[in-house]
């Protein structure tokens, strides 16, 4: 793969060799690994060596884009002519503001020597120690294990430079028996912090605790959810709300809530790129350094998070807080580093307060119905329970959910002390009031 | 090209590999998107590589490289049977695949005008112009355009002696406007051809000028400003038509993905879920009712699902997959067609890209035809609604409970096409939903539409399938989801 030396080099021609008033480059180069297994087997197992070169040419406010995966010389040449030509092509754009001059941003994290070197043997060897949990349960053992090494180089023309070696590894466990399941997973730049025995163990017991599921009639339940439906539901805010683009474009929840309560006083929300509970990374796909946001405070609107185009475009003018994804794309900034903040309860003290209500693992297959509302849908997934008298009584079978994130979020009544890093955000357990499920899974 | 893939099956199998092949794969995409007025991306991207998928001790391994040098494909190649054999170590029994004719031939794109050909000035023409009809036509907050031209080039070799060089050109287009209402309280889109970014097919620029986009801008806006005053559809039972881009997306979650039979035996279990149509169901599970006929066609031209052969060298094919009703067949690979006790694949492993494996992809997943007019359709429907144009979509990991939403609905009342309604939804259970079809709309109205974005496997892999689909009438479906009033603790 490509070192440092290399990812430099491809910056330093392109930029040297540009014939228009502004250039841009991207590098997104790396390895990257992945053991899957299903029916207590591994059935998929890659690995992948790579780059990504994305040159940006501005002539005036006029913009054409290059990408190649080829990082030869004479490769990035041809895609520097086919940017500038497409620049040529392009009608002035009165909406871009210029690409952006941006300080050095501070260096991340190192990159984690056990995720570089992970080896396919390592790999199996923890997916060997799921399946020995599965064994021993006469389960059936599904998930993945996947390790990536990135390079990750922003340079352009008005001087912004940025570098950063990333590693990233993850790892899923199911566990399933004829009628129930139960999941868990984790996300770390050290694959070594993985306890891949410990998931199939919280999985196992999920599984095993909701066999023998009973129905429940659609209704409003109480629920406790669990970290994984709960980044969900943070997911979905961040995309389509905590969006300065959706903003302007007047489709964000934001738009005349600014200020304004929009959730529960225990529900505090923001972004942080340097936050070393998640998967830190200083800086966005402009080059541009990440700043913390605020999104939500005690549950009032705060803020959101903007590229250089928002940022120039927001009355008044803002900086850019460090969340560009890159460019072209018709989304916008895009908050990725998001921190729920915790509270004070444990799930026994949740599960305690509730009479009759769900524990939920996971949501599947969510979708946003009404993006101002923000309803969305979804089923429920690997470990959904009953709650009665303040005890786990019973699996139930999945359920489908049609509800405002935005109102669960306000009938939160406890948050959680700890929380996890999932996917996409850092998340505690919460226990919402009121929760809507619209329907019953078929089977 | 073929002494670099030649190369990379050799090192394989010396390295131990039992089987092997090798992928050659050039992606080249160009993009415009136009929005309110403004060009937004215009954008050329190109990518190429190499995929080794081997055997060795009976388990998988794959290895991808950019790099195209011998020594590059050598390394993937000796990678690729490490990593198998570290898949061995939890190998219940060897891998073995169905035989197949080990096949040779140079197979090219298939399109009228070459999309490649058309200046980049005049495709970004075409999107201002209709951008420039929706701000006229109407108040409309956002107006998008986007039309998208790709070709793939892909060579193939096995360690059975396939040499199948294949390539592909695809085009796609579409418009949309979203209307936003002064108080901010409600956004509303309407979009043509459909949602999702319109249509794509595997043609050339003969697409673009029969969908005649400018000519659909006008009605779009008008609607999508219609729409923020429409009433909300009502929560209750009737019956619905689904239009039939509506309906191609109803087929892909409830029927394409259900009978891909890797997901059926197990493999996406802890992602995307596994499926109702076990091996138990099959040519005995009614499905649908009478008038529901499925078929899986690689054959189809312009099917985005189209290919001479798939990405194991197997042929592509048509398979009946439901017949009056009775599920009858799956979407299979040279591993798993043993397991439903057939002796070959269906030809159904695609990969996206040279640095993804194969995985059982959907094809042309199509409803066949029946013989009703949309208008004789509604006509005969006494009270119902009449469903147009995906905005979400939802399915169970199971593939049974579903929830839709479409971008418009019309209230039928006594066979008359009436009110326009928004934020329509509708849910339902697949095989309860299918047996609720009782008229299908006839070849007239059949129309082929390429789904770009099918999401599937770990690391996420986004294939091209098409579905031809008419529209079709379904009795006593729930419309109007909304969340539960009543307080159900």
């Amino acid at each position: 793969m490509l070192d440092r030396a290399q990812v430099e080099a491809i910056c330093h021609l392109v930029l040297e060799e540009a014939t228009t008033d502004q250039v841009e480059v991207l590098v997104n180069a790396g390895e990257s690994a992945l053991t899957r297994y299903a029916d207590n087997r591994i059935h998929q197992n890659v690995a992948e060596t790579g780059s990504a070169i994305s040159i940006r040419a501005v002539q005036g406010q006029r913009l054409g884009v290059c990408s190649t995966n080829d990082p030869r010389p004479e490769a990035l040449r041809a895609a520097l002519a086919k940017a500038t030509e497409l620049a040529a092509i392009a009608p002035e754009n009165p909406e871009f503001p210029g690409l952006p001059s941006a300080p050095r941003p501070q260096p991340g994290p190192d990159p984690v020597a056990a995720t570089i070197n992970s080896t396919p043997e390592e790999r199996g060897k923890a997916v060997r120690e799921v399946l020995e949990v599965a064994a021993g349960d006469s389960l059936t053992a599904s998930g993945a294990l996947e390790t990536t090494y990135t390079h990750l180089a922003v340079a352009n023309s008005e001087g912004a430079f940025a570098y950063g070696e990333f590693t990233r590894s993850s790892m899923s466990a199911v566990m399933e028996t004829e009628d129930s399941a139960g999941r868990a997973e984790a996300h770390a730049a050290d694959v070594s912090a993985i306890d891949a025995r410990a998931l199939a163990t919280i999985a196992a017991g999920k599984a095993l605790a909701s066999r023998d599921p009973r129905s429940l009639e659609p209704g409003r339940y109480t629920v406790v959810l669990e970290p994984l439906a709960v980044a969900d539901m943070i997911f979905w805010l961040g995309l389509y709300g905590c969006n300065a683009l959706a903003y302007q474009d007047k489709r964000s929840f934001l738009c005349e809530k600014l200020g304004q309560k929009i959730a529960s006083e225990k529900i505090s929300l923001g972004d942080d790129g340097l936050d070393p509970r998640g998967l830190p990374m200083t800086f966005d796909f402009e080059g541009v350094p990440k700043q913390p946001v605020e999104l939500i405070s005690k549950g009032v609107a705060m803020g959101m998070v903007h590229d250089s185009r928002t940022a120039a475009h927001a009355d008044p003018p803002v900086t850019s807080t460090g969340h560009a994804l890159p460019a072209p794309n018709p989304w916008g900034p895009v908050p990725t580093n998001m921190f729920l903040r915790p509270g004070e309860a444990t799930v026994a003290d949740m599960l305690r307060s509730v009479d009759r209500g769900l524990l939920v693992t996971r949501f599947h297959y969510t979708n946003i119905i009404h993006p101002i509302n923000t309803v969305f849908t979804g089923m429920t997934r690997d470990g959904t329970f009953l709650i009665e008298e303040g005890e786990i009584v019973a699996g139930v079978h999945n359920l489908r959910f049609t509800q405002s994130i935005l109102e669960a979020l306000g009938n939160v009544k406890m948050v959680g002390s700890e929380g996890v890093q999932c996917e996409y955000a850092w998340c505690p357990p919460l226990l919402v009031e009121g929760f809507s499920f619209t329907g019953v899974s078929g089977e | 090209m073929e002494e670099l893939i030649a190369r990379a099956v050799a090192a394989a199998l010396e390295a131990g590999a039992s089987y092997a092949d090798a992928r050659f794969t050039s992606h080249e995409d160009e993009e415009v998107r136009v929005k309110n007025g403004a060009v937004e991306s215009l954008r050329s991207s190109s990518a190429q590589g190499v995929g080794v998928r081997v055997l060795a001790e009976g388990a998988w391994g794959f290895a991808a490289t950019s790099t195209l040098t011998l020594a590059a494909v050598e390394e993937a190649a000796g990678l690729a049977v490490r990593i198998a054999r570290a898949s061995a170590s939890t190998q219940k029994t060897p891998v073995a695949l169905t035989p197949v004719e080990p096949a040779s031939g140079r197979f090219p794109a298939v399109f009228t005008e070459n999309p490649f050909d058309v200046p980049l000035a005049e495709r970004v023409e075409l999107l201002l112009d209709c951008d420039k009809l929706m701000a006229e036509a109407a108040n409309v907050a956002l107006r998008e355009g986007f039309l998208e031209v790709t070709h793939e080039k892909k060579y193939f070799e096995s360690s059975e002696g396939a040499q199948i060089y294949q390539e592909g050109v695809e085009t796609g287009a579409g418009i949309e406007c979203t209307a936003v209402a002064p108080d901010g309280s409600e956004t509303q889109t309407r979009s043509y051809p459909s949602s999702h970014g319109g249509q794509t097919a595997q043609r050339g620029w003969e697409l673009v000028r029969e969908l005649d986009m400018p000519s659909h801008a006008e009605q779009i806006a008008c609607e999508a400003e219609a729409l923020l005053t429409a009433p909300a559809c009502p929560a209750t039972v009737t019956d619905v038509i689904l239009e039939s881009s509506q309906l191609a997306l109803q087929l892909h979650e409830s029927c394409g993905h259900p009978i891909e039979l890797d997901r059926v035996l197990g493999t996406e279990a802890s992602f995307a879920g596994t499926s109702f149509l076990t091996p138990d169901k099959l040519g005995s599970f009614r499905y649908g009712s009478e008038q529901v006929n499925i078929n899986a066609d690689a054959t189809l031209p312009g099917g985005l699902g189209s290919f001479a052969y798939d990405d194991e060298g197997v042929p592509g094919q048509r398979t009946q997959i439901v017949r009056e009703g009775m599920f009858t067949g799956y979407l299979s690979s040279r591993e798993t067609a043993p397991a439903i006790g057939q002796t070959s694949s269906s030809g159904a492993m695609r990969a996206d890209g040279y640095n993804r494996i194969p995985l059982i992809r959907m094809t042309n997943i199509n409803l066949e035809p029946s013989d009703w007019t949309l208008d004789e359709l509604i006509s005969e429907t006494k009270r119902g609604m009449y469903l147009c144009t995906n905005t979400s979509w939802s399915i169970d990991d199971k593939r049974l409970n579903f929830q839709f939403g479409t971008e418009v609905a019309y209230r039928i009342e006594d066979g008359d096409l009436g009110e326009m309604l928004r934020n329509a939804t509708y849910t339902g259970n697949t095989p309860d939903f299918w047996g609720s079809c009782d008229a299908v709309c006839s070849a007239d109205e059949w129309q082929l539409w390429g789904v770009p974005n099918c999401g599937k496997g770990e690391p996420m892999q986004t294939a091209r399938v098409g579905h031809g689909v008419p529209p079709a009438r379904f009795r006593d479906v729930r419309v109007g989801v909304t969340q539960e009033e009543e307080d159900g603790e």
